[in-house]
């Protein structure tokens, strides 16, 4: 059998054709290579990588410290948990949890740290359920939303509706945070999109778990007030539409927080919460008892398989990504790196090399992946459009694993239809609707982001690597830009720009760009899901994977296409 | 053999090994014993009703009953043992020593005349010479016996017997012997027929015992000399003769540091300990109790045709606590595996995982008998059996019997029935709980949670989803978490990191592991947990049950408690404290304490009756008792609140 399927593939590579795999065999051909480590590049994009990634994780080693020593022992000291233990000793034991933005807030407000945002969201398994937790983090001030915090808890709400997801909100807020009202109160995307978002959420389906652990006061008591379910901690959790103090300036009505809305009037009297609990340990017993009766089902509606480890190691994404944005690299040893067995059946490898897509298997989900390799061409562009539409027929989720300068610019590719070509990706882009995951692996500019599924795209997921830039272009391009217009104007002026003159224009761009294009910029403003390590993507892509598959796939319509 | 077997049980044997293995079986009352396996009446009518031609008698109960041996005579049914007559001569001591002296057999000194009173009983004492040793005239099995060491002890412990032997055999009559120090056990296994024919099948030391009743026996006696051994066993043969002795006998000496022997008993019947006798014979003595009972010759009937061949252990496993002075313990046997039987390990246990050491009955749970070609071939082969015997649900005396063979004195032969007082401070280790089992413990815990969630998963329409498989991930952070354990009161929190290389880093008071571990369950459904720490790998057992772990590992047990989270008690409502506890499961014997009742505290309140001993349920405080909700003769559980207090 062997000697025939030889033979076989010699016929095929003497007919010209290249054939990576035997004749009759189902598997895919595994890609990627052994890099050389000891190379001298090798090692110095890891030692680089490696610093950013160092730098990562004690950034968010301190912001998941919280707000403070002193905040800390004061919440402790009432016999509450802290947000991330709650979370723990929600979802099953030992099981992941899929944090997102941890770098919101990041530097966002100044001398106020708002670690976190002040608020800890994320997908873990509750009984076998995911579900999407939204825990405040009161050691932050106060578990008061800033801007931020609504951004945060909206995003997490968009999440949960797009996939399904029971949400569970650990309540523990003293509500809007007044100093930023303008900034939080009237807008659509503000404080009162998080109820909307619970009542229709409930209306489709999903359900909406409140645990009362603190305080809920004003607008926040309509969180647990709009659940279908609530839980509340006895002598912790209140919940009232003014506390204390506003009723006695209301009314002169002379009453304690307990008495006004602790767990025993609510549960007893009034209605509004449904479970009683006797510590913040009980309530989370309880909600994982909520969700155990909920019924709910996962079906994915995708082909599963037992996942296989990549070939080769994942940190030696260090050494082969590095730093350096103009460095170059074969995008196919990054997917190597990823995705199960190392496995990629490569779709149109020899036309619009600039952009690598195909088909493989990350922890066992199938999915399509566009990679790339340079600056997009017309026929990348066809390509892609191509490709996406091929696994939105076929159910297939996609991911962008971003690291684009933009589209083709000149003579030649505007003649060649640069405009219309590229459109015809960003439509296919836009209007696809498997669950779309992107990576900006290395850089995000201009149109390029748009292509390639960014943040206005709604992909269900967005990671950075911290390597990432994100801008409408690159630093350099951007002063070049200005200091040509400058210069344009001085010669219709007659006059020459100084080196000087240029100088001033060009630095403050570069600085500008190198700052806010930074991923710890972005992240804290929510323009991804989080910053991650390169050697977790695997780990990451394989959880987003596992929490999209808990929506069904809707068929997919596409616009005008321009030929 | 051919031959059919017919059971008979009580109440609390329903689901009993002996009735799954018989034929028939009959029921024959309530639990108690009085009522159904000591009622002679009840016994024969079964027997009469299934056509039974022979009576086994076992071990305990009627085997040496004189009245039962009769009534089977009368009967026309068939008494596996001796004749009623030997029995009765044998059952008095008195009388038996006398029968002895004649036949030439040594006996001790010693008082057995019927002179009950104290003041005769503590001159005869003197005569004889302090240590001395009282004991029941009709007793047996270690019960009604007590040792006075001087003058001031003895009415002391004449009463104890008395009352012992009152409660275990309706009579007190007490007889008083020379108490002999540092003595050994050695007994010899006699068999005789119908036909005159007498033959002994070597001797068994038992020498070590607690509560004078054995736990370690072995075949032969070591360090007895051919000179002893054949004057020994001549001397059993004589006393046989002497009483026209017909099946299985064991005639007990106690002999001293010059392998002088006295004659102390003799055994109507087969007895716990005769698989030894077997192992080191090749002999099945069940067997030849039948065909001598059916009037055949003894299957071996010339001395000189039997051969003793290797050595043999038999340990007995029983559900008692010896760090608790040996407290019989009873209760449910939840996990139970046992070694691998074969040609020369032997479990002989009426119980299987599941089953309920009864309250009712002597708590022995199985007897592991080991033969090998000498005696410490046979020693190290009974350690590793221990070893591989695991029970969950109740304490046993199998770490004990595993200190106990591995003792320097024992392994040279050094034995005497006071070896565990000598010895107590090196069989009874202080349980130190290592960190190494500490980081077992907490692996059994994290990978059997892994496992279940994996498992629920394996069930789903997404079986192999990283929120399953992945272990503790967390983005750009290590998972820590406190793991709450409780070994024995004592609150322990375990700290463990998950690495994202999927091992572990485990700290406990500062000392800090790094852990590898994998958990497999093999087809018995046992769990082994493959555990490297600091690069040094191991493996152990691991039976959780509700909230208890229970490790086995290599060199030592150790059972911990997940510690509950507040709000499981707490919502439970009650507590324990505040009223009087079971210490043990048990019988209510006496209920002294009333309703309304004052007390002070240590007054008793009620009395327990628990494996036939006595225990005193004390008030733990002053109050006044607001409940008792038991009577005489209920039966409890350990930890049953016996009396409830006033707030």
């Amino acid at each position: 059998m062997l000697h025939i399927h030889r033979t076989i593939a010699r016929h095929l590579k003497h007919a010209g054709k290249t054939v990576s795999a035997l004749y009759h065999t189902d598997d895919m051909a595994a890609i990627g290579s052994h890099v050389d480590i000891h190379s001298s590049d090798y090692k110095e994009n890891y030692e680089t990588m490696k610093n950013l990634v160092a730098d990562l994780k004690s950034t968010v080693g301190t912001i998941t410290q919280g707000g403070g020593e002193k905040a800390i022992q004061k919440h402790l000291s009432r016999g509450k948990l802290l947000p991330r233990q709650r979370i723990d000793n929600l979802i099953d034991p030992g099981s992941p949890f899929l944090e997102l933005s941890q770098l919101a807030g990041y530097k966002l407000y100044g001398k106020d740290h708002v670690p976190a945002g002040g608020i800890i969201t994320g997908i873990g398994r509750v009984s076998g359920v995911e579900c999407l937790v939204i825990a405040n983090d009161a050691t932050v001030k106060g578990g008061t939303y800033y801007p931020i915090t609504v951004k945060k808890h909206l995003r997490a709400q968009e999440i949960a509706q797009q996939n399904r997801l029971p949400c569970i909100y650990l309540v523990d807020s003293g509500g809007a945070n007044l100093p930023h009202q303008d900034k939080i109160f009237p807008d659509k995307e503000h404080f009162g999109r998080i109820f909307y978002n619970q009542a229709v959420m409930s209306s489709m389906g999903i359900p909406q778990i409140a645990v009362v652990m603190g305080s809920c006061t004003a607008g926040g008591a309509y969180v647990p007030a709009m659940a279908d379910e609530s839980i509340i901690v006895k002598e912790q959790g209140t919940i009232f539409l003014a506390g204390p103090p506003l009723v006695k300036a209301a009314t002169g009505e002379e009453v304690s927080a307990e008495e006004l809305g602790g767990a025993a009037m609510h549960c007893g009297t009034s209605g509004v919460t449904d479970y009683f609990a006797l510590d913040d340990q009980h309530a989370l017993h309880l909600a994982r008892r909520v969700v155990s009766n909920l019924n709910y089902i996962k079906t994915p509606s995708v082909k599963i398989t037992a996942p296989e480890d990549p070939l080769y190691p994942a940190d030696e994404l260090y050494g082969i990504v590095g730093g350096n944005l103009k460095k170059t690299y074969d995008a196919r040893e990054v997917i190597a790196r990823i995705v199960d067995g190392s496995r990629f059946d490569e779709f149109k490898a020899r036309f619009g090399e600039t952009l690598v897509t195909g088909f493989a298997r990350l922890w066992g989900y199938p999915i399509g992946i566009l990679a790339n390799n340079g600056v997009l061409f017309s026929e990348s562009s066809q390509k892609a459009a191509h490709f996406i539409e091929l696994c939105c027929q076929r159910g297939i989720p996609l991911l962008f694993l971003q690291n684009i300068t933009g589209f083709m610019v000149g003579r030649e590719a505007e003649a060649g239809g640069i405009a219309k070509h590229g459109a015809k990706m960003v439509s296919a882009v836009a209007c696809a609707n498997v669950p779309k995951f992107t990576v900006i692996i290395g850089g995000s500019y201009g149109a390029g982001n748009y292509g390639m599924c960014g943040r206005a795209y709604s992909p269900r997921f967005l990671y950075q690597w911290p390597n990432a830039r994100i801008s409408v272009m690159g630093g350099e391009q951007a002063a070049n830009v200005l200091v040509t217009v400058q210069s344009q104007q001085r010669q219709r002026d007659s006059r020459q720009l100084s080196a000087e003159e240029e100088r001033n224009i060009r630095d403050p761009i570069l600085e500008k760009y190198e700052r806010e294009g930074h991923p710890y910029y972005s992240s804290a403003r929510l323009w991804d899901d989080g910053v991650i390590d390169p050697v977790d993507t695997r780990m990451v892509l394989g959880l987003s994977l596992s929490t999209t598959m808990n929506a069904p796939l809707e068929p997919a319509k596409f616009g005008v296409f321009r030929m | 053999m051919g031959i059919q077997t017919v059971a008979v049980y009580s109440d609390a044997d329903r689901h009993a090994l002996h009735v799954a293995l018989a034929d028939e079986a009959y029921h024959i009352g309530p639990a108690a014993s009085h009522l159904s396996y000591l009622n002679q009446q009840t016994i024969t009518k079964v027997s009469k009703m299934a056509g039974v031609q022979a009576i086994h008698p076992g071990y305990g109960f009627l085997s040496e009953n004189v009245e039962f041996a009769g009534l089977c005579e009368k009967e026309g049914l068939t008494f596996i043992g001796p004749p009623a007559s030997a029995i009765r001569d044998m059952g008095i001591k008195s009388t038996s020593k006398q029968i002895m002296a004649a036949a030439d057999v040594p006996v001790i000194l010693g008082y057995h005349g019927d002179d009950q009173s104290e003041e005769r009983l503590l001159s005869e004492a003197e005569k004889i010479g302090f240590p001395v040793m009282i004991k029941a005239v009709r007793g047996g099995g270690g019960k009604g016996m007590r040792v006075a060491m001087d003058r001031d002890t003895f009415l002391q412990q004449l009463t104890s017997a008395k009352t012992e032997a009152q409660k275990s055999f309706g009579d007190q009559v007490m007889l008083v012997e020379k108490f002999v120090e540092t003595p050994r056990h050695v007994e010899v296994q006699v068999f005789g027929d119908h036909h005159g024919n007498y033959v002994y099948l070597f001797e068994r030391d038992c020498s070590v015992q607690r509560r004078h009743q054995k736990i370690i026996e072995e075949a032969p006696a070591p360090g007895l000399t051919e000179q002893t051994r054949q004057a020994i066993g001549e001397a059993a043969v004589r006393a046989a003769r002497a009483v026209n002795y017909v099946g299985a006998g064991t005639v007990e000496f106690i002999v001293d540091s010059e392998q002088r022997f006295y004659f102390m008993e003799m055994n109507t019947r087969l007895q716990v300990e005769h698989p030894v006798t077997e192992m080191i014979t090749g002999t099945d003595l069940v067997e030849w109790q039948i065909r001598v009972a059916a009037g055949e010759e003894l299957p071996i009937k010339h001395q000189e045709d039997l051969r003793l061949s290797g050595h043999a252990f038999e340990a007995r496993i029983y559900a008692e606590d010896p760090d608790n002075d040996f407290m019989p313990g009873a209760g449910p046997l939840v996990y139970l595996s046992t070694p691998e039987p074969n040609e020369h390990v032997r479990i002989e246990t009426g119980v299987r995982q599941g089953d309920e050491v009864s309250v009712h009955y002597d708590p022995m749970i199985a007897k592991l008998v080991v033969w090998s070609t000498d005696r410490s071939a046979a020693l190290r082969k009974l350690r590793s059996a221990l070893r591989q015997y695991n029970i969950v649900g109740l304490n046993t005396n199998i770490r004990f019997l595993d200190n106990l063979a591995g003792h320097d004195a024992f392994r040279s032969g050094d034995v005497h029935t006071g070896f565990i007082g000598q010895h107590y401070d090196d069989l009874f280790p202080k349980k130190e709980l290592s960190d190494i089992t500490l980081c077992h413990a907490a692996m059994a815990i994290v990978l059997a949670e892994h496992d279940q969630v994996m498992r629920a998963a394996a069930n789903s329409k997404d079986p192999f989803s990283p929120f399953a498989v992945g272990c503790g991930v967390r983005v750009n952070d290590l998972y820590q978490r406190q793991l709450k354990l409780r070994d024995g009161d004592k609150e322990l929190t375990v700290s463990v990191d998950y690495c994202h290389d999927g091992s572990f880093i485990v700290s406990h008071c500062g000392a800090t592991y790094q852990v590898e571990a994998s958990l497999d369950s093999d087809q018995t459904g046992c769990k082994w947990l493959t555990c490297r720490i600091d690069g040094v790998q191991q493996k152990v057992k691991v039976v959780s049950i509700g909230n208890s772990l229970n490790i086995f590992a290599r060199d030592a047990s150790y059972q911990l408690e997940v510690s509950e989270p507040d709000f499981v008690s707490a919502s439970h409502g009650v507590t324990s404290s505040g009223g009087a506890v079971a210490p043990m499961p048990g019988v209510i014997e006496k209920v002294t304490a009333s309703v309304g009742q004052a007390v002070e505290e240590g007054d008793p309140l009620l009395v327990m009756i628990a494996m036939k001993m006595e225990y005193v349920i004390r008030a733990p405080m002053a109050g006044v008792i607001k409940d008792v909700p038991y009577k005489v003769g209920d039966t409890v559980n350990k930890g049953a609140a016996l009396v409830q207090f006033e707030e």
